[in-house]
């Protein structure tokens, strides 16, 4: 009997054990899993999967960076000379186009002449560069080079100005427009938030009296439980249209309503923790400062405030972690447009919001998905950086360096 | 210098003062002892008004600083806390630099000029007996300071604003004897240019550094008179059992 | 300027700033409520949605909310309470605790889209749930449980470590203790934090964006790998790509109604609940 208990301990203990390291467990897991479809997009090819790039013999370019294949496929570049090649203009040939130069009987019953008459067209056309199935690639013409893809680096992901990642041949995974999008929203988010949040923590831990703390408190709580798509619907449906209107714009969903809608979301974290930290500021530093005649609102801003500083930081930090993460909200208010921003007052999109605008449509295991996997990397490690500074500046010792 | 007259005070319904009437003169050291929670250190702060910061409090009878009634309404508190400086029980410097801590208070007060702060400042801190071991580090923080020179230090921050009145809750209680014994010259010294109120719980303290005594109990000032009758002959028996360490 | 006018025009406008925030809530809460209200009967919370999202009612995504909450807080809670339990009880200040302190707040800090990502290729790939309310809850599940060791880890905190000695020196063995003293105790505590987590849930769109949600589903789910509809992400399609916005928009007032009047309902009962003791 008395064995059986100490078994049962033991077995209760060890459950509990393993409850206790599920959290670890699952970081250890997202990290696993996020970095594995993550950087599988460096290793992949810059050209659309099954298809390859061909080019005249004569032509002796060696490899066209993915940007150069848009550029080439946009007719932005023209001349072969610029794409580090010869044959005086390029011809671009998409794969499409042999069905209209050639008839159904010269290709063949089951296509088996394809190689063959693409071949005659490369080879016809020494400025030729063609977009075509792996397949189908005349390998044994000897007019007909096959361009080996480029794989996708790093430095064309992060410094990437262009995200297009459904563009045919060459998609482009810039991440430089998402990133700079993330960046602008959040950052107004919080400009217009950290006023605000201060100001309503001054009001709450120095000025409301008893009564109406107690109101204003589950206010702000109330505010925090608002789930984010509800918040977006009320941008998409309230704010959007009123900022259109009120500054004539041709759309309203912008940087601007974003940032204005993340703004009540970080409220919520911004006031609770910078009031606790004002909270936690000495009686003895108020009572001093009061009896050197200074009045409450000098006391406010030349002791307490200083002396919260620390917290008041570490508000800040974690509502822009939150701004940063935060998702459908975003998604539905800031017209997804994954281009550079040039002002606040334009559709931008933010790294959460590609990842959930996108991730339905991305093939699995594509370079698309994997693209935006390390979308999800990137978010990651921001927000680990965010949480692990805020717990440093919150473990600083209060007012020590003012 | 100050008067008060018929005090009574309430914390909600606890009566903390009772019926308590003194007259304090210019220049002088009032020492205020008692055993802990009998109302002297409440009575204290009721001359720069700092109990307003408690809610739920009320005050009856009248307070003059002056010969003004520092309770009238048309009062500015600041401006009595200008008139009216005080040293807490525990040094509280500011979590800025040492310079700073002492021109607080004239930079609240509106002063601006950088010559006119500097001179104050350095003043201030000579009548704290700390200018020689600060003067080389006014920038440095106030909390890399000592327990009794951070005390010495809220003493110069007071002295800054040129109060007439100088109250202490107090001072030394947190410090080691050496700087006791510095704080005690320094109200020595002080004595001529301030009127000195000091709270204590240290009856040789009293006894050392005060010109008249006020012995307080259970909310009233049980008898108050100049330090050496009180020690040497008290009237009042309860007096004589406290300063005899028969209790408290 | 006199710093008393100073003073007055400082203390002004936080006292606006104040009213601006509260003012912020009530105008959000307002405008949902006020143009839900009418959407409301009885016919919208039963009935499945028709014509293309531009009538009928959303109770297949009422339904999906709730499978969703009871499955991922199932799997959620006892991990997180025994999970804080473990912190609390057996493992002592020791560096164990602050490493798993730190990873469950940093667990407690990862963007819901992160999780719905990785839910994605753990659950619905890998493990080959497919779209499922499994996988969803697992995600959600996840997404909660640093809620729940939180707040079960306080309530235990709170518990005085008399009563533990006490129990312990009557011959009681340590889980003994833990079973009949300590969770008794923080009991109240540990639900305070069970409906807190589950309005969190509720709540939740990005995480079951790609493990389970379905844009229109109106059969009500027969298994746990079933893909079912679910509120928030429901507001989400007829917001934004529904066959005619228009035309849905008063089910989205209706939706977003639904939601919130759960979300908050829940908030209330736990703030009211923390009151109460």
């Amino acid at each position: 009997m008395k064995r059986l208990r100490r078994i049962a301990e033991r077995l209760a203990e060890a459950a509990l054990t393993l409850s206790g390291s599920i959290a670890s467990l699952a970081i250890l897991l997202i990290i696993v899993f996020l970095f594995k479809e993550g950087l599988g997009l460096f290793g992949s090819s810059a050209v659309e999967k099954g298809y390859a790039l061909c080019v005249h013999s004569s032509n002796p370019v060696e490899q066209l960076a993915p940007q150069q294949v848009k550029q080439i496929f946009d007719r932005e570049l023209t001349l072969w000379s610029e794409a580090g090649g010869s044959g005086g203009e390029i011809v671009t040939f998409r794969f499409d186009e042999l069905f209209a130069l050639y008839s159904e009987e010269e290709l063949g019953e089951s296509y088996e002449l394809i190689p063959q008459r693409l071949g005659e067209v490369i080879a016809r056309t020494p400025g030729i560069i063609a977009f075509v199935p792996e397949e189908y690639l005349p390998y044994h013409n000897r007019e007909v080079k096959a361009l080996p893809a480029a794989k996708i680096s790093p430095a064309a992901f992060f410094g990437g100005r262009e995200w297009l990642p459904t563009a045919t041949p060459a998609p482009q995974f810039g991440v430089l427009p998402l990133i700079m999008g993330t960046v602008w929203v959040s950052l107004f988010a919080i400009l217009i938030a950290l006023p605000l949040g201060l100001g309503v923590a001054i009001y709450m831990s120095e000025l409301a009296g008893a009564r109406t703390r107690k109101l204003l408190k589950p206010t702000i709580e109330l505010l925090a439980g608002i789930p984010s798509v509800v918040y977006g619907f009320f941008g998409l449906a309230v704010l959007a249209p009123l900022i259109r209107q009120t500054l004539r714009l041709p759309v309203g969903e912008t940087a601007f309503a974003g940032s204005l809608i993340l703004a009540i979301m970080a409220l919520p974290t911004i006031i609770t923790i910078a009031e606790d930290a004002m909270r936690r500021t000495p009686l003895a530093m108020r009572e001093a400062s009061l009896a050197l005649g200074a009045t409450p609102w000098q006391t406010i801003y030349r002791v307490i405030v200083p002396y919260a500083s620390s917290g008041i930081m570490a508000a800040v930090v974690l509502g822009t972690g939150r701004a940063i993460g935060e998702t459908m909200a975003v998604l539905m208010v800031t017209g997804n447009a994954a281009v550079m921003p040039h002002s606040l007052f334009q559709p931008v999109r933010t790294i959460p919001a590609t990842i959930a605008a996108e991730l339905g449509e991305a093939p699995a295991g594509g370079a698309h998905y994997q693209s935006l996997f390390l979308l999800g990397c990137i978010l990651f490690i921001i927000t680990m950086l965010i949480s692990a500074s805020a717990e440093c500046i919150a473990s600083r010792n209060p007012g020590k360096e003012i | 210098m100050i008067q008060a007259k018929d005090i009574n005070f309430y914390y909600g319904d606890f009566q903390a003062l009772r019926n308590i009437s003194m007259e304090i003169a210019a220049h002088t050291v009032t020492a205020f002892i008692g055993p802990s929670g009998c109302g002297k250190s409440t009575f204290l702060r009721l001359f720069n008004r700092m109990n307003d910061l408690i809610d739920n409090t009320r005050l009856t009878g009248e307070c003059l600083v002056e010969g003004e009634n520092i309770y009238r309404k048309s009062v500015q508190v600041d401006e009595l806390r200008k008139k009216v400086g005080m040293v807490f029980q525990k040094p509280n410097p500011f979590p800025k630099s040492i310079f700073e801590n002492v021109a607080y208070g004239l930079r609240v007060n509106g002063i601006r000029d950088k010559k006119y702060i500097a001179r104050q400042v350095e003043e201030s801190l000579k009548a704290a007996a700390l200018w020689e071991e600060v003067k080389d580090k006014l920038k440095k923080s106030a909390f890399e300071l000592s327990g009794g020179q951070q005390q010495r230090l809220c003493i110069a921050r007071a002295l800054a604003i040129s109060p007439s009145i100088l109250l202490m809750d107090e001072p030394a209680s947190a410090l080691d004897p050496i700087s006791t014994s510095k704080i005690e010259e320094l109200i020595h010294s002080l004595k001529k240019d301030y009127t000195i109120v000091i709270v204590t719980h240290n009856m040789q303290q009293a006894a050392r550094v005060s010109d008249k005594t006020g012995f307080f109990m259970l909310g009233e000032l049980i008898e108050y008179d100049d330090t050496k009758n009180i020690f040497l002959k008290p009237e009042k028996e309860q007096t004589q059992n406290y300063i005899t360490g028969r209790f408290g | 300027m006199n710093k008393k006018t100073e003073q007055k025009i400082a203390f002004a406008i936080f006292r606006l700033l104040g009213l601006l925030v509260a003012g912020v809530l009530f105008w959000i809460l307002g405008f949902i409520i006020y143009n839900g209200i009418s959407v409301i009967s009885w016919d919208f919370l039963t009935a499945a949605p028709a014509e293309g999202m531009t009538a009928g009612g959303i109770f297949p995504a009422i339904a999906g909310t709730l499978c969703l909450v009871a499955g991922s807080v199932t799997l959620a809670f006892p991990i997180g309470v025994m999970s804080a339990v473990y912190m609390n009880e057996y493992a002592g200040g020791s560096w164990v605790v602050r490493f798993i302190r730190v990873m469950t707040n940093n667990l407690g800090s990862i963007p819901s889209i992160v999780f719905g990502l990785f839910g994605m290729t753990l659950f619905v790939n890998t493990l080959g749930f497919g779209d499922s309310i499994l996988a969803g809850s697992c995600t959600l599940g996840l997404l909660v449980l640093p809620l729940i060791i939180r707040t079960t880890e306080e309530s235990l905190k709170a518990i005085p470590s008399s009563f533990r000695t006490g129990s312990l020196a009557l011959g009681a063995s340590k889980l003994q203790t833990i079973r009949k003293v300590v969770l008794p105790m923080a009991f109240p505590n540990i639900v305070t934090g069970l409906i807190l987590s589950i309005g969190r849930v509720s709540g939740e769109t990005a995480p079951i964006l790609f493990t389970v949600a379905a844009y229109f589903l109106p059969k009500l789910p027969d298994s746990l790998f079933s893909q079912v509809m679910a509120l928030p992400y429901h507001l989400y399609v007829i917001a934004t790509s529904g066959t005619d916005i228009e035309a849905s928009r008063p089910i989205a007032y209706g939706t977003a109604l639904v939601l919130i009047a759960i979300v908050l309902s829940m908030n209330l009962l736990a703030a009211t609940l923390r009151k109460l003791k």
